[in-house]
């Protein structure tokens, strides 16, 4: 754009970000902070990154986040890209309508009521809470986001891609591993990012699943919050903001180079 | 040619020894309510280059994606090589399907999609390299194997969607409009080329298109198709020389109708009475038609001649005004105008240059053919 941006475009864009972003920069800014007051700055230091190395409590519930982080989204990325291939390519069924509708409901669900019905369940069926309790309730949640994500590439799939890989001797099961997946990675890879990242902020869910065993990041800083802040939750959640912010940025980054990448190659199918 | 020794000229469907390498009896597919294909009855022959011609929906498409086995008939029987194929899936059938999107997969190079069927298949992994080299050089791609789809252009993809096809050495290859999508000049070109390789290979091939040219161009024998049923199933010549109904006559080519009562002269003539007060027009006909049975009299525009004078040797002759004249370089087609208002299109070859061309617009012309230059329909 040649224009310059007028004075109100502007400060809308400052206030926007403002209003988004500060008090963010507040809590990063405060985690280099040497002072143990939260509010009071003292000078630079990254002494708290440092103290977070030695607290074993923060540790457990980083190991125990990163655990259940990489097992749920595996889980829900294997369930949702495979519920997404069956309402793409499934044709039409019985009960097709009201099966995509019920896998994106928990979209829109209120998350204390899938915590609460999950909980119910374990209970019912004397699961002891835990680590894997856990896993299962963030599979259940992001499984939905996975495949929306996934169903919106296939959906812009060639079809015939997958007949003339049957055409060509595979089995159905054959022709999706070495056709479909391939070439549908991008969109695999981002929905596993974005389950990722929704595993590791997730703070209602997972004090429904948890047990007193296993504690999550999120509730570990929640219930330390509670006692008051400290700089070393300053310099954890910048941390975390950290991980998100990368996890976002590459689902992005993939997602929007997958596109240019696809768009280019049908430009060239059609140009000769 | 061809046609001068008659025992050399390839035509298994007038040999009634001859088994086909196809069978379609009476293949009815629906969708819902919709039939696509209308119980078919067809034999397509070892080393025929058959083409599957009619607009879109008229189920030719349908017709072949049920050969490949990506449909199931709702009733009848395909039979390949006398098995019933109902039974099997597509990655088990000898039949190989050129897509019409190519359907190239973008994620290999043109070695690994040319290799990708030979892989799944039961050829010992040393024998593949020199398939694939053998395909590469048929269809002479050699310096493009390392290359993805999207680094090669149309016309080099289209050679990889053939040469992937055929690397497997399909009984049948189906080649779903495979030239849809090349400029004329690049789709002629690519015609040759596909004649040639059904050739060499000795593959039967079925080919799916709505372009009439390009069917009559390649094939042996043109299927042509509307609503789901064969209308007509001949060789080239045949389709455009003796169409059997009005509908294939104006499906291939320019042709003139006209409508008419026929009277029979006996002998195999007609008289044609198509206008009040103008002079019959004298036919051959091809099936009985009884007296004042409503006919249509086809002729193409080429068989027609155009002159100042009425032509003697032929048996019509017929005066009218010349309306538009389209200038093409090689041949001009007059439209002219006859007194009893019918329009007929009329094509010469310009054996001479222009400034010596005999008509011009409003000039009074004698249309002049023999009797044996059009066809009489009856539908």
């Amino acid at each position: 754009m040649n224009r310059s941006m007028s004075w109100f475009n502007v400060t809308s864009l400052t206030l926007g970000f403002a209003f988004l972003y500060l008090p963010m920069m507040i809590l990063i800014f405060y985690s280099f902070n040497a002072s143990k007051l939260v509010t009071v700055w003292a000078g630079f230091s990254t002494k708290w990154y440092g103290e977070l190395l030695h607290n074993k409590q923060f540790l457990d519930a980083a190991w125990v986040t990163l655990r259940v982080g990489v097992m749920s989204s595996t889980a829900a990325t294997i369930l949702g890209t495979m519920a997404a291939y069956v309402m793409v390519r499934g044709g039409r069924f019985f009960g097709r309508t009201l099966f995509s509708g019920m896998i994106y409901a928990p979209l829109v669900m209120p998350e204390v009521i899938t915590g609460l019905s999950l909980l119910l369940l374990f209970i019912a069926i004397g699961l002891d809470r835990g680590i894997f309790t856990i896993v299962l309730a963030h599979t259940t949640f992001s499984m939905c986001y996975v495949s929306v994500v996934v169903s919106s590439r296939l959906m812009t799939f060639d079809r015939s891609l997958e007949e003339a890989a049957l055409d060509l001797g595979c089995s159905p099961f054959d022709a999706f591993k070495s056709v479909t997946l391939p070439i549908i990675t991008p969109a695999v890879i981002s929905g596993w990012l974005l389950a990722f990242t929704l595993s590791l902020d997730d703070l209602v869910i997972a004090s429904f699943a948890s047990g007193p065993s296993s504690t999550t990041l999120p509730i570990k800083i929640f219930s330390a919050v509670r006692l008051g802040v400290s700089p070393e939750i300053n310099a954890l959640s910048t941390i975390m903001i950290g991980i998100v912010a990368t996890g976002v940025i590459t689902t992005s980054l993939i997602s929007k180079n997958a596109i240019r990448r696809q768009r280019q190659e049908e430009l060239e199918g059609t140009k000769l | 040619m061809a046609e001068a020794n008659p025992q050399k000229v390839f035509a298994p469907w007038e040999d009634p020894n001859q088994a086909p390498l196809i069978r379609f009896e009476g293949v009815t597919k629906k969708f819902g309510t919709f039939t696509a294909v209308d119980d078919l009855n067809l034999d397509i022959y070892r080393g025929e280059f058959f083409a599957l011609l009619g607009p879109s929906g008229c189920g030719k498409t349908t017709l072949m994606r049920m050969l490949a086995g990506f449909e199931d008939p709702t009733m009848g029987k395909i039979w390949l090589d006398d098995v019933d194929v109902a039974p099997i899936p597509p990655n088990r059938r000898p039949v190989n399907m050129m897509f019409q999107s190519y359907a190239l997969f973008p994620h290999l190079t043109v070695w690994d999609n040319i290799a990708f069927g030979l892989k799944r298949s039961d050829m010992p992994k040393d024998k593949i390299g020199d398939r694939v080299q053998e395909m590469l050089r048929l269809t002479r791609l050699e310096q493009f194997a390392k290359r993805k789809p999207h680094q090669i252009s149309g016309g080099q993809r289209q050679r990889v969607a053939l040469a992937r096809s055929l690397a497997k050495a399909p009984k049948l290859l189906l080649l779903d409009e495979p030239l849809g999508a090349l400029d004329k000049k690049l789709r002629q070109e690519t015609q040759f080329e596909l004649m040639d390789i059904q050739e060499k290979t000795g593959t039967t091939f079925v080919i799916v298109t709505h372009d009439q040219e390009e069917a009559m161009t390649v094939a042996t024998r043109v299927a042509v198709m509307d609503h789901g049923k064969l209308v007509q199933v001949a060789t080239p010549a045949g389709i455009y020389e003796t169409p059997n109904s009005v509908y294939v006559a104006d499906f291939i080519g320019e042709v003139n109708i006209i409508e008419g009562a026929a009277a029979p002269t006996g002998d195999g003539k007609v008289d044609i009475a198509f206008a009040e007060g103008a002079e019959p027009i004298h036919a051959t006909i091809g099936e009985p038609v009884t007296a004042g049975q409503k006919v249509f009299f086809a002729i193409r525009p080429e068989k027609i001649h155009v002159g100042r004078e009425p032509d003697p040797t032929r048996a019509n002759r017929i005066r009218g005004k010349v309306h538009d004249i389209a200038y093409l370089g090689n041949i001009s087609t007059y439209r002219v105008e006859l007194e009893t208002g019918q329009m007929i299109s009329a094509q010469m070859t310009n054996a001479r240059r222009l400034s010596r061309r005999d008509f011009t617009w409003e000039d009074e012309v004698w249309l002049s053919w023999t009797d044996t230059a059009g066809v009489v329909l009856t539908r």
